[in-house]
């Protein structure tokens, strides 16, 4: 019989995100190859594993085609130099792509099935734009399963507007500045460098190493926000300023069974709690993080005001400030998105879930006072997904200290 | 010293103009340490099928580049400068379509002293220099690293190499010099000599660190990264780079002098003294010893400016794309569509010579292939024999045990015919005569399709008088390998007046699928390879039977530069089946080849050399000697030369009135590829025409201009 065990996230890298399109600094880099640096970039940042240790590698993508397709997590595997021994799937749940490799991983430890796995996911969103070539089911819209709308995710987004009045594009607008500015502040002191794989980059004029992030934009304003287009309404409220971009990425993290994690020596930076997705109506994606925490919670046994840390994927403004409101939390609560978040950083869709494990753990390192954290995401056709995770470094005298 | 700013580069760049330039990028990056290091990559803006090469526009951007970093090292900008390649390729040397025209011995000059100036500015950049060695690397291209302070490699290169010599000239921006400074005398010698002479051998990435030539070695998965990495750690002190190989003193005191003795005995013996340019870099690595590395540029430049603008070099481009591009695209050959399927292959004779074909048309082809001959048990030993040596090829490593198990399932054996029904490529190897291999190809068309392709492997003998007796002869081609089958890369595909398209398109696509070089020729007496050798041996055998001492007639040809002696080639090939060539080309053409009775008396008696235990020759055997006595009318070496040489002239001028094959390239190739013919001689019609042989018997040259070198 397989045995529970408890699970760990151990470490989780990414490349920097570029910024998608010809003019983005991956445009001649392959989606397959990002991940493999940073799969690469993981190993060598933990030294103790044993490569034929390792029990499976899921990597998600939305678009699984081209240099994205093709069992991404074997082919990955065997482009990283892994032993032909170690096995590994492709995984897609869109923006929660990484996500769900970490949680159906995570799952496969927990029943006893692997002891140490990888877990990520790449989006090349540059080379694929999200539903290119896809070819939904006219049943969608004959027997109206889904609104029209519902596969535009910047309409999706209006839709939270005209549902909760009270989220205005002043405080969509607002919050995204403040993510641009957490996200300098991070940068400024050394809290987002530390987790990135460097990647050589091919251009028409040399090779590069691409080092930082490449969609940030310190410099935005209010005004200059109030200003921006909105290209999913007339006189509608979401922007390409409040909301998160296209990008390129990927993202690599290591998950052990808490014994095999202690054999090896190797530090648990977080303990997975509990987690959940749900559904919601797909014309209103944005809100899923809402049930799915709800859901995530009960399963741990816990309430919202446990959580000490929300490492929230910002892909709209009004979706983080809708599941904010629900949940009785201030938009500029000093415990969400500490580092800022996908508004500065870029969202290659199924790469976001680790990125969001990353910051929420190194944030556990600095906050001994805190016991629980949660990583949320809504996801494209009407879905969230939340994981709870504990702070091994908790200290309950760090807590009485605050 | 040569001051390099100093000269006038102009009509070299002029006479470049048409180059396809690889262009210098330069980007900044930003090193982890907070350094900045300055990546220059070389990029033609071609992809991997046409490599960058370093012609004098590319030279000169590429020293401007780096001109411009040494100001910004100088004001602080940065803080290392790397130099890479685009995807798969650093460089792959000098572009030999600009060095093998140059018009003059001083534009040659000026080739080598622009590639000194340019590259050595790599190591006075006044900061620390890396080279990234990310792909192919060849010549000018590992030279651009010796010229720099570190070296990194990646494992999965396709080839690193300083083949000059293989081309007859040497590593003359650097390499000869800088090289043996970095890895030791022997480890240059090999890299320099050695391997350019074992056909070109090259290096692999893991060859390239083990030798010294680079610091480090890294996957090809990050390569870049990681070497960007170890940069910065040399940079701040993190890494100590140690050079194991590096020449000490008791190095250049003891061993230097004595290896480079060793290496040119052993040179004298395996190649003569005719090729100039293994023994040209013998005397600049000699000198590498010692002195500055400006004083080496210098000897590299006067070295490099003689051979570029003499003949050996000129005939060895020309032989190089003769090999490089002819051989693959073969004069004559029909639409590669109209090629039948081979899925099974017979192999009619189950000797020595036939179980080689059945081995390596199962290895290449990896179809069915079945072997006969007049009994079991001598089928039985052709078995015994091909699959001892798929078991060789397993336990050297060479096959996987499942490749082993798939080889040794399609290879069997019958003495029944009726198992060749359904093979649709059946080639013969049994013995070499007329009536024989008649009645053999008879007999088996009754029992295969009415298309399936009968290949002979006859040497000397008329393909189309051996179809002659088949309700089907136009699916019948000559197949004529060299021995040793498995090693020698050609093929003389001999298309008979009936062989039809489709049969000759067949033979040529299978030629390639079973790796080798296919040249179609006409079905004339001794094809091409044959007929010239016999001419050759023809000649030899009848300057002994007239006289001449073996001595004079074995070295009479060493102006040639072969690879071996008309006596040593005898013995290779066997006295006997020698002496039925001869016979055989004088009977086609007695007016102008010999017979020799004497080489029926030397096969019977069974040598000429007289040789050690360990095969090495001492002499010549003394009862050889007595069985040629007698003649009366002795050559000198020179007469004998000069008789060879026109000789040889007349007998291609006739091939090529009579279109055995296309053009005097095909006569070069099938020498190059199926007798080891040097790369100096350009074959033998580039060297007729510079030694004034074809001038003499036909009034003309084969080759307008002749391929020779210039003033």
């Amino acid at each position: 019989m397989a045995e529970i065990s408890e699970v760990v996230f151990v470490d989780g890298v990414r490349t920097p995100f570029g910024r998608a399109g010809e003019k983005g600094m991956y445009w001649n880099t392959r989606a397959d190859d990002l991940v493999v640096k940073a799969i690469l970039g993981l190993l060598e940042r933990n030294p103790n594993v044993p490569h034929d240790r390792i029990d499976e590698v899921a990597v998600a993508a939305t678009t699984q085609q081209g240099d994205q397709g093709l069992t991404l997590g074997r082919t990955a595997a065997l482009l990283a130099g892994l032993p032909k021994s170690v096995p590994g799937f492709a995984i897609d749940r869109m923006c929660a792509g990484a996500m769900t490799s970490v949680t159906t991983l995570g799952s496969g430890i927990g029943f006893g099935a692997y002891d140490i796995v990888i877990a990520g996911g790449v989006e090349h969103m540059g080379r694929h734009p999200m539903g290119f070539d896809a070819d939904p089911n006219p049943r969608f819209l004959s027997e109206k399963i889904v609104g029209a709308e519902a596969l535009n995710m910047g309409s999706t987004a209006e839709r939270i507007h005209d549902r909760f009045p009270a989220l205005t594009k002043e405080r969509s607008d607002r919050y995204a500045l403040r993510s641009q500015q957490k996200v300098a502040a991070a940068y400024a002191a050394n809290k987002i460098q530390p987790d990135l794989i460097p990647v050589a980059i091919k251009s028409e004029a040399g090779w590069g190493l691409a080092t930082r992030d490449e969609a940030p934009r310190p410099e935005t304003t209010m005004e200059g926000l109030a200003n921006l287009r909105t290209p999913f309404r007339p006189h509608g409220r979401v922007t390409a300023g409040n909301s998160s971009g296209l990008n390129d990425g990927a993202t690599a993290s290591l998950l052990a069974s808490g014994a095999v994690a202690k054999e090896l020596g190797l530090t648990a930076k977080m303990r997975m709690v509990s987690f959940a997705f749900a559904g919601v109506e797909p014309e209103i994606m944005g809100i899923g993080p809402v049930p799915s925490t709800e859901k995530a919670l009960k399963k741990a046994g816990l309430s919202i005001t446990d959580i000490g840390l929300f490492e929230l994927n910002e892909a709209f403004a009004v979706q983080v400030l809708s599941f904010l409101d629900h949940f009785g939390i201030d938009d500029d609560d000093p415990r969400v998105n500490e580092y800022g978040g996908a508004i500065a950083l870029g969202h290659p869709l199924a790469s976001s879930g680790v990125r969001l494990m990353n910051q929420l753990a190194r944030q556990f390192a600095e906050h001994p006072e805190v016991r629980y954290g949660l990583t949320a995401m809504c996801v494209g056709l009407g879905q969230g997904g939340t994981v709870i995770w504990e702070n091994p470094n908790y200290d309950r005298k760090a807590k009485k200290s605050r | 010293m040569t001051n390099y700013a100093d000269i006038d580069f102009t009509d070299l760049l002029e006479f470049s103009a048409d180059e396809v330039v690889t262009h210098s990028y330069v980007r900044d990056i930003p090193l982890a340490s907070g350094k900045t290091l300055a990546l220059l990559t070389l990029d033609n803006g071609r992809d991997h099928t046409r490599p960058s090469t370093l012609g004098p526009v590319t030279l000169l951007e590429y020293g401007t580049a780096l001109d411009a970093l040494a100001a910004r090292a100088a004001a602080g900008e940065i803080h290392a400068v790397a130099v890479t390649g685009k995807p798969f390729i650093l460089a792959a040397g000098a572009d030999l379509s600009k060095v093998g025209g140059v018009s003059s011995r001083d534009l040659a000059k000026k080739m080598a002293q622009l590639g000194h100036y340019q590259l050595s500015k790599l190591g006075t950049v006044g900061v620390p220099s890396f080279t990234f060695i990310n792909g192919l690397a060849l010549g000018g291209g590992v030279e651009i690293g010796l010229n720099g302070d570190y070296r990194t490699v990646d494992s999965g290169i396709a080839a690193a190499a300083l083949p000059e010599v293989f081309l007859g000239i040497i590593p003359g921006w650097g390499g000869a010099y800088l090289l043996p400074n970095l890895i030791g005398i022997e480890n240059a010698l090999k890299v320099v000599v050695e391997n350019p002479l074992k056909n070109n051998r090259t290096l692999k990435g893991q060859d390239v660190f083990d030798l010294g030539m680079a610091d480090a070695i890294f996957g090809s998965a990050n390569f870049l990264e990681d070497s960007l990495n170890w940069a910065d750690g040399v940079l701040t002190g993190r890494i100590t780079v140690k050079r194991a190989n590096e020449p000490g003193k008791v190095e250049r005191l003891v061993k230097w002098d004595a290896a480079i003795g060793i290496a040119r005995k052993m040179l004298e013996g395996r190649i003569g003294t005719v090729a100039r340019s293994p023994y040209v870099a013998l005397d600049l690595l000699k000198a590498a010893k010692s002195g500055t590395a400006e004083e080496g540029f210098e000897r590299e430049d006067e070295a490099l400016a003689d051979l570029v603008a003499g003949d050996q070099f000129r005939a060895s481009i020309y032989a190089f794309n003769l090999v490089q591009k002819r051989a693959k695209r073969p004069a004559g050959a029909p639409d590669k569509a109209l090629a039948k399927k081979v899925t099974k292959v017979g192999v009619i004779g189950a000797g020595l010579m036939a179980s080689q074909f059945a081995l390596l048309f199962v290895r290449r082809l990896r179809v069915p292939v079945i072997i006969t001959d007049l009994d079991q048990a001598r089928v039985d030993k052709g078995l015994d024999y091909i699959r001892g040596e798929i078991a060789t090829l397993l336990s050297n490593g060479r096959i996987s045990p499942d490749e082993s198990n798939r080889l040794n399932a399609l290879i069997s054996g019958t003495t029944d015919k009726a198992d060749f029904a359904d093979a649709d490529w059946v080639i013969e190897a049994v013995f070499e005569e007329l009536g024989v291999k008649q009645d053999v190809f008879a007999d088996i068309e009754q029992y295969i399709s009415d298309t399936a392709v009968l290949a002979t492997n006859t040497s000397s003998l008329s393909v189309e008088a051996i179809s002659s007796k088949l309700a089907h002869p136009e699916r019948v081609v000559g197949f004529h390998f060299f021995n040793p089958v498995a090693v020698m890369p050609l093929v003389e595909v001999v298309n008979t007046p009936l062989t039809d398209e489709a049969t000759l398109s067949t033979a040529m696509v299978t030629a390639a699928a079973l790796r080798k070089n296919a040249v179609i020729t006409r079905d004339t007496p001794g094809f091409v390879v044959n007929r010239i050798l016999a001419k050759l041996l023809g000649e030899a055998m009848h300057a002994v039977d007239t006289g001449t001492p073996f001595e004079v007639v074995n070295t009479a040809l060493d102006p040639f530069g072969l690879p071996m002696s008309s006596f040593e080639l005898l013995e290779l090939v066997g006295l006997k089946v020698g002496a039925h060539v001869l016979d055989t080309h004088h009977a086609a053409f007695p007016d102008r080849f010999f017979e020799s009775e004497n080489l029926h008396r030397l096969a019977e008696h069974g040598k000429i050399f007289e040789r050690d235990g360990k095969g090495k020759i001492k002499g010549f055997d003394k009862t050889a000697v007595k069985i040629v006595s007698g003649g009366t009318t002795p050559m000198t070496g020179d007469e004998l030369l000069r008789r060879v040489e026109d000789g040889l002239a007349d007998e291609i001028h006739r091939m090529l009135d009579d279109d055995v094959v296309h053009a005097a390239e095909d006569i070069d190739l099938c020498m190059i590829l199926g007798a080891g013919w040097p790369f100096q001689m350009g074959g033998v019609t580039p060297y007729l025409d510079r030694v004034g042989a074809s001038e003499r018997v036909f009034g003309d040259t084969f080759h307008h201009p002749r391929i020779a070198g210039v003033a």
